[in-house]
């Protein structure tokens, strides 16, 4: 007979609140091979805890269920005191009775009940449970960055310079990310590329730092310290070792398509560098765009004819790069959301109505006005430019419900520049709050309205459309309930702010999860905000949730220094609870060699074997398996059936 | 009038999606039926079709299994392997004459709790004037 011990904790009111705490442990000490059963206000604290270890010790318990919050929470925290009491840690186990018991009903006796069945049905697991030893794995000491933008920089130059190597992987043909198309940074006015350019130059000259543009992740299989991922290096057609930079090959391409760098404000060839300072400095040549790379029969080739070097090359092909890395950091950033969207302020219908990137882009030195706020409809100086905040934001109904956050810096700063380029102009802000949260950022806004008399009207924009060469903005100021009508040169919308195209894909292929606005989700929105919910998979920048630089910058840093939490160990332990084949009952089917999707199972000598390295423990071979000769240690179909008896009280 | 009829209903949950947004749920202090006795497992691919009919025989009144969304699966592809063989357990179930909403599967994520409590809320509205489930409780 096994000798179990209950611990049923209080949790404040949290728990003892809804359920009847006393109870619960009154009943469970009448379960038979319950040799022990309290209940304390907090079993997380150390008298909770020194009480476990006493009742061990002097009840001579081998099991022990404590019945808590979430295993997620205390689970690590109750089998080292297991441990510390010489128990195994896994005749340990957690009874959830707070997130999904107490918190979640009202009527007391009936939560009380269900307490009692879902602990009962835990003291039948573990009453099960043998003692295990973890498994311990090496660690690759290398770490993945996706994405190349400020946040992937930062992580990548932190873990870099912390010893280790990593693998830059950045999609488009330049690091540098959003960060380089901006033109000065709120509340500072510091020159983005300024900022930005050395941290670039950093990353292609550190010599730990392997960067791979124009790639994309396509697989990534393995665990925490031993993942494997393949990498698509897209073929760019020019050799970077080569090109010179001399520019000769974009003066004869025939082809001019969207720039994406500006916005699509000019064009750009189809052999293009997005910017001066890109990184890696090299020419690219659009394969989507260019004549040469067509199937039919025209090959224009006249960037090859030019360059004097022969750094063109149409023969390169897609290479698939295999690498095995410990740690992985995702920093895919985000993209403004389609302003297609709002076809009430007639985006995309009038060429004067842009997004913020695009008046970033005006404002820049290097941007396509160099600098001067033209109108790109006819090159004109606006005089009154209406800003609308919010623009997709904190729209619940018909666009997102969250706020992006770093809207009301940016406008209050376009409006600010805008001043200090048109002097006699007349800067409109529509917002609905300001929030202007963050060192120095209230000072800012304050600064736009009284040094440079930018108008804020609080209210929406109903609709923004042409009459007589002007862009017409009907809007209300709720402060004074009057309706607006402001004939205006120029409309900016500070369109919300959503993760960049592909976050979706490159989630499944991470198996980390998204929010429900399609952000990366963090492990613990407070206490563990940089870490994904699979372990070894990290998170930083606006991909997790809209930020601004600072934030995505310290988030990056978090990010890095838990990859080298992990890097730097020399091996990790996976847990024990991994599947075992009962050999004499295995008939050699592979039915579970076949479910397995970790390629763990193999047979040998007509047995199935399982590599315990591999091994994550999931079930499926042992859901699969007819004759149950394969079993995940601890979670057996014994252990199971004997749950389901217990909770429903046969 | 007379009091409703309380199902019990046992729902496996895997651990990574389901049965953290459970706790997602909890968090939130989202409310739902105390009907359901919630037994964790690591995947809703390892759920046996043995564990279903010896809830039933048990005398569950109704079973819930509930996993990562199909393409989330934290073990990759468990949850396809769970939908196929529960998609045939389900239809065997409604053969021999047991009504089909007293085994459901659903899919909920780590991030919707809110999803979680619907199902359970919806669930137990279902099973309430079904009555108690005879038709599989092993007899005495």
């Amino acid at each position: 007979m096994k000798r179990t011990g209950v611990f049923v904790c209080h949790c404040g009111i949290n728990i003892a609140g809804t359920v009847d705490v006393k109870k619960v442990a009154a009943e469970l000490a009448r379960h038979p091979g319950v040799v022990h059963a309290e209940d304390y206000v907090y079993m997380c604290s150390d008298p909770g805890q020194n009480l476990i270890i006493k009742a061990i010790k002097e009840k001579k318990l081998d099991t022990v269920v404590v019945a808590c919050c979430s295993p997620t929470l205390h689970e690590t925290t109750f089998r080292n005191v297991s441990k510390i009491a010489g128990l195994n840690p896994y005749r340990c186990e957690i009874a959830n009775i707070r997130e999904q018991c107490s918190w979640v009903h009202r009527d007391k006796s009936k939560a009380t009940q269900k307490a009692i069945s879902i602990t009962r049905s835990v003291v039948e697991k573990v009453r099960r449970n043998e003692s295990l030893e973890d498994v311990s794995v090496p660690v690759t000491k290398r770490a993945l960055v996706i994405g190349g933008g400020i946040a992937g920089i930062q992580a990548s130059l932190d873990i870099a310079n912390a010893g280790f190597e990593v693998i830059l992987v950045e999609r488009s043909p330049s690091i540098g990310g959003h960060m380089s198309q901006l033109s000065e940074t709120f509340p500072t006015l510091d020159c983005s590329q300024c900022i930005l350019t050395p941290k670039m130059v950093e990353v292609a000259k550190h010599p730990r730092i392997k960067l791979m543009t124009y790639s994309e992740v396509q697989e990534v299989s393995g665990f925490v310290g031993n993942f494997k991922v393949k990498i698509l290096k897209k073929p760019t057609y020019v050799d970077p070792d080569k090109c010179t930079l001399c520019d000769e090959c974009t003066k004869v391409c025939p082809i001019v398509v969207p720039n994406e760098f500006d916005m699509g404000l000019t064009g750009r060839r189809a052999i293009y560098i997005p910017f001066p300072q890109a990184i890696p400095a090299t020419y690219t040549i659009d394969e989507k765009a260019c004549p040469g790379m067509f199937d039919t029969a025209i090959a224009c080739g006249k960037c090859a004819d030019v360059c004097k070097p022969g750094a063109i090359n149409f023969d390169m092909k897609p290479e698939l790069v295999e690498v095995d890395v410990g740690a992985i950091v995702v920093a895919t950033g985000y993209d403004l959301y389609d302003k297609s969207m709002m076809a009430e302020y007639g985006y995309g219908k009038y060429p004067d109505v842009l997004d913020g990137l695009q008046f970033e882009r005006l404002l820049s030195a290097s941007g396509p006005t160099r600098g001067r706020i033209l109108r790109p409809s006819d090159k004109k100086e606006p005089k009154e430019v209406v800003f609308i905040q919010c623009a997709g934001s904190r729209d619940p109904e018909l666009h997102w419900p969250y706020c992006s956050k770093i809207c009301c810096m940016y406008t209050a700063k376009h409006a600010m520049l805008y001043k200090h380029h048109v002097h006699d102009g007349q800067a409109y802000i529509f917002y609905i709050d300001i929030r202007s949260g963050g060192k120095n950022y209230e000072e800012f806004v304050h600064r736009a309205v009284e040094e440079d008399g930018v108008l804020y009207l609080r209210g929406k924009v109903s609709r923004v459309f042409e009459d007589n060469g002007k862009l017409i903005v009907w809007g209300v100021d709720t402060l004074t309930g009057k309706q607006i009508e402001i004939a205006a040169d120029m409309v900016v919308l500070a369109m919300a702010i959503r993760p960049s195209k592909g976050t979706e894909e490159l989630a499944k292929k991470l198996k980390i999860a998204l929010d429900k606005d399609g952000f990366l989700a963090e492990a613990h929105p407070k206490l563990r905000p940089v870490e994904s919910m699979t372990s070894g998979i990290f998170l930083a920048g606006a991909a997790q949730a809209p930020k601004d630089i600072p934030e995505a910058v310290g988030q990056a840093s978090g990010a890095a220094a838990k990859a080298v939490a992990i890097l730097s160990q020399e091996r990790l332990f996976h847990s024990p609870t991994v599947a075992r084949v009962l050999r004499n009952l295995c008939t050699g089917c592979a039915m579970c060699v076949n479910v397995c999707p970790y390629e763990a199972i193999s047979l040998k000598e007509g047995k199935a074997v399982v590599n315990e390295i591999l091994c994550e423990g999931c079930g499926t071979c042992s859901a699969s398996c007819l004759r149950n000769a394969i079993q995940v240690k601890n979670l057996t179909p014994y252990h199971i059936q004997e749950m389901i008896r217990a909770c429903l009280g046969g | 009038m007379a009091e409703e009829f309380e199902p019990r209903i046992v729902a496996f949950l895997c651990k990574w999606c389901s049965s953290a947004g459970a706790d997602l749920a909890g968090v939130s202090r989202m409310e739902y039926p105390p009907n359901i006795i919630p037994i964790q497992v690591m995947c809703s691919g390892s759920v046996s079709p043995l564990y279903i009919f010896s809830a039933l025989s048990h005398g569950a009144d109704g079973v819930l299994v509930s996993g990562c969304h199909p393409g989330d699966c934290h073990y990759i592809k468990g949850n396809y392997y769970a939908r196929r063989r529960l998609a045939l357990v389900k239809k065997l179930l409604e053969y021999i004459g047991l009504e089909p909403q007293r085994f459901q599967m659903s899919w909920v994520s780590a991030t919707e709790g809110l999803k979680f409590t619907q199902i359970i809320k919806d669930l137990v509205r279902e099973l309430q004037p079904l009555g108690p489930q005879n038709k599989l409780r092993r007899k005495f």
